[in-house]
C-alpha cells in the first residue's frame, strides 16, 4: 500500500479533484465542443437551480416537487418497514412461516422494483398509489432479510432463558428478538431507504405529474440539459441526506448498546 | 432458536406454498371473479400470452429477441464498467495520491442514483441502444471503482510485504498479488452492480425504446393488457435471475483456488 499522504498533500490533492471536475467541465462546456444546450457550464446549472427553487416548472417550484416526492416516498418507506421488519422477525421465530414466505420472497425478489411499474399505475393509478407500491416493492426486501437474519443469529440463550421462563411466542417476539436483531434491522433499513428512493425516482420517471422525477423528465422533453441536471442535483442531495440521517441513527443505537 | 427447517421440509412446504398460491389464483380469478380481470389475469391468459410472445411476437419482436436484446445491452454496460472501474478502483486502493485526487468526483456523482442519469443520457444521446448502454455502464461503474478499492485495502499486509522482499516487478505484482487479492471483494461487487444494471436498463426501456423487456411492459401497460405485464415480468425475473447465476459459474471460474 502506498504510504499514508501528509496532510498538506492530501488537502492539496483534493482540491486539485474537485478543481479538476469543475474545471474540466467548464472547460468543456465554455469551448463549444458541445452545444450549451447539451452541457450547459456549471455556473448556467447553479442559476438554473435557483431559479427553479422561485419560479415553478411544470406546475410547481423545485421545492414543492420535492415535497410531493418526500411524501410518497415516506408512505412507501414506511409501509415496508411496518410490514418488512415484523414480517422477517416472524420468519426468523416461526419455522412455518419461513417455510411459506421464503420461496415466494425468493421468486419475487428477482422482480426489478420498477418492473412493477405497469402494475401499480394500472392497480392504484399514477398519483400517490402507483409510485407508493413502486417504493414499496425497492425498500421491501432489505427490511425482511435484515430482521430475518437478525432474529435468527439472536442469542441461543437469551431465547431458551425467556422459555424457560414460560414466554409466549409473542413476547418473545417482541421481547427478545426484536430488541436483540436492532442493529441488522437498523443496517437493513438504511439499505432499504436508499433502494426506495431510487424506486421513486424510476416510478416518477415513468408515471406520476409532479415530483423531482418527473421534473428531470419534463426537462428532458424540454430538452434542457439545465433542468435535469438541477433536478438530479436535488436527488443527490436529499438521497445523501436520507443517507446521513439513517446513519446518524444507527452510530447513535450502536453507542447506547456499547453503554448499557 | 427452533431448529432449522431441514431441506426436505423447507422444500415441501415451498412446493405446497406456490401449489397453494396457484390454486388461490384460479379460484379468484378464473372461478369466482373476485379479482376483475381488468388488473390480474386468469392463468389461461397467461399462458395465451406467453404463447403469444413466444411464436407471433409482440411488441416488434419475439421473446427471444427481446431478451437477447436487453440481455445484450446489459453486458455491453456491465463489460464496459467493470473494465475501466476495475483498474481504476485498483489504482485508487494502491495510491493514495490517486484516491485523494479521485475521491472528490466520487463524492459528487456518488449519492445521484443511476436510474436519474436516464434522463439526461436521453437528452445526450437519443433514445437508443447508446444511451441505455451509458446508463447501465454508470449503474455498474461506481460499484466497481468502490468493490476493487476495498478489495485492494483487504489483501493482507505480510503478502504485499513478501512480494516486495521477494523483488516482484510492477506487472507482475499486479497480476500476482493485487488482482488475486482483490478478486472475492470485486465479484460481491459485481453481483450487486448487475442488480442495478438490470433494475436500470428495464427503467431506461420503460422510459423509451424499440425492442427489449422493458419495452415489452412499457407496451402491455400502453395496451391494458394485464397478462402480458406478468409475462413480461416473470421474463425480467428470469433473465436477471440467469444473469446472477451465470456471474455465479465466471466467480467460480476466476477464483478456481476458493473451489472447495
Amino acid at each position: 500500500m502506498g504510504a499514508a499522504l501528509s496532510r498538506r498533500e492530501f488537502i492539496a490533492l483534493t482540491a486539485a479533484g474537485f478543481a479538476g471536475f469543475f474545471g474540466l467541465w467548464a472547460l468543456v462546456a465554455a469551448s463549444g465542443l458541445v452545444q450549451e444546450l447539451f452541457l450547459p457550464t456549471p455556473a448556467a446549472v447553479a442559476r438554473k437551480f435557483v431559479e427553479l427553487t422561485q419560479q415553478p416548472f411544470v406546475g410547481y417550484t423545485l421545492q414543492q416537487h420535492l415535497a410531493s416526492s418526500f411524501g410518497r416516498f415516506g408512505m412507501g418507506f414506511a409501509l415496508a418497514v411496518a410490514i418488512g421488519v415484523p414480517l422477517g422477525l416472524a420468519m426468523g421465530w416461526f419455522r412455518w412461516l419461513d417455510g411459506v414466505v421464503s420461496p415466494l420472497f425468493d421468486a419475487l425478489r428477482f422482480v426489478a422494483p420498477i418492473a412493477w411499474v405497469p402494475f401499480a399505475a394500472l392497480w392504484f393509478g399514477t398519483g400517490i398509489g402507483g409510485p407508493v407500491l413502486v417504493i414499496f416493492a425497492g425498500a421491501f426486501p432489505p427490511c425482511v432479510i435484515n430482521a430475518y437474519r437478525g432474529a435468527k443469529y439472536v442469542d441461543r440463550r437469551l431465547v431458551e432463558a425467556a422459555q424457560t421462563l414460560g414466554a409466549s411466542n409473542w413476547l418473545i417476539l417482541s421481547e427478545v428478538l426484536l430488541p436483540a436483531s436492532v442493529p441488522s434491522i437498523v443496517a437493513g433499513v438504511r439499505v432499504s431507504a436508499g433502494l426506495g428512493w431510487q424506486s421513486l425516482i424510476g416510478a416518477e420517471l415513468i408515471v406520476a405529474s409532479s415530483g423531482i422525477g418527473y421534473l428531470i423528465v419534463k426537462g428532458q422533453s424540454n430538452i434542457s440539459t439545465a433542468i435535469v441536471m438541477s433536478g438530479m442535483i436535488a436527488i443527490g442531495i436529499v438521497g445523501f441526506a436520507i443517507d446521513a440521517a439513517l446513519r446518524r441513527l444507527e452510530a447513535r443505537i450502536h453507542r447506547r448498546r456499547g453503554r448499557g | 432458536m427452533r431448529d432449522g427447517p431441514t431441506g426436505g421440509f423447507r422444500l415441501a412446504v415451498g412446493a405446497a406454498t406456490l401449489a397453494a398460491l396457484a390454486a388461490l389464483w384460479y379460484l379468484a380469478t378464473t372461478a369466482t371473479h373476485w379479482i376483475p380481470g381488468a388488473y390480474f389475469p386468469t392463468p389461461a391468459e397467461v399462458g395465451q400470452a406467453a404463447r403469444q410472445i413466444t411464436f407471433q411476437g409482440y411488441a416488434d419482436g419475439k421473446l427471444w429477441q427481446h431478451f437477447l436484446h436487453s440481455s445484450w445491452l446489459v453486458l455491453l454496460g456491465f463489460a464496459a464498467a467493470v473494465s475501466i472501474g476495475g483498474p481504476l478502483g485498483m489504482l485508487m486502493g494502491w495510491s493514495r495520491r490517486a484516491e485523494a485526487l479521485v475521491n472528490p468526483t466520487f463524492l459528487l456523482v456518488r449519492p445521484i442514483p443511476p436510474l436519474a442519469w436516464i434522463p439526461l443520457a436521453i437528452v445526450w444521446l437519443g433514445l437508443g441502444d447508446a444511451a441505455k448502454v451509458l446508463v447501465i455502464w454508470f449503474a455498474a461503474f461506481v460499484p466497481a471503482v468502490i468493490n476493487s478499492y476495498a478489495g485492494v485495502r483487504s489483501i493482507e499486509p505480510h503478502l504485499i510485504e513478501a512480494a516486495r522482499t521477494l523483488g516482484v516487478k510492477r506487472w507482475m505484482f499486479a497480476r500476482e498479488v493485487l488482482v488475486p487479492g482483490a478478486l472475492p471483494l470485486v465479484f460481491t461487487g459485481l453481483r450487486l452492480s448487475l442488480q442495478a444494471c438490470w433494475t436500470t436498463l428495464v427503467a431506461g426501456e420503460l422510459i423509451g425504446a424499440i425492442v427489449g423487456l422493458g419495452h415489452v411492459l412499457y407496451q402491455a401497460g400502453l395496451d391494458l393488457f394485464p397478462a402480458m405485464i406478468l409475462v413480461g415480468m416473470v421474463s425480467v425475473a428470469v433473465a436477471g435471475g440467469l444473469m446472477t447465476a451465470a456471474l455465479g459459474w465466471l466467480e467460480a471460474r476466476a477464483m478456481p483456488w476458493r473451489a472447495s
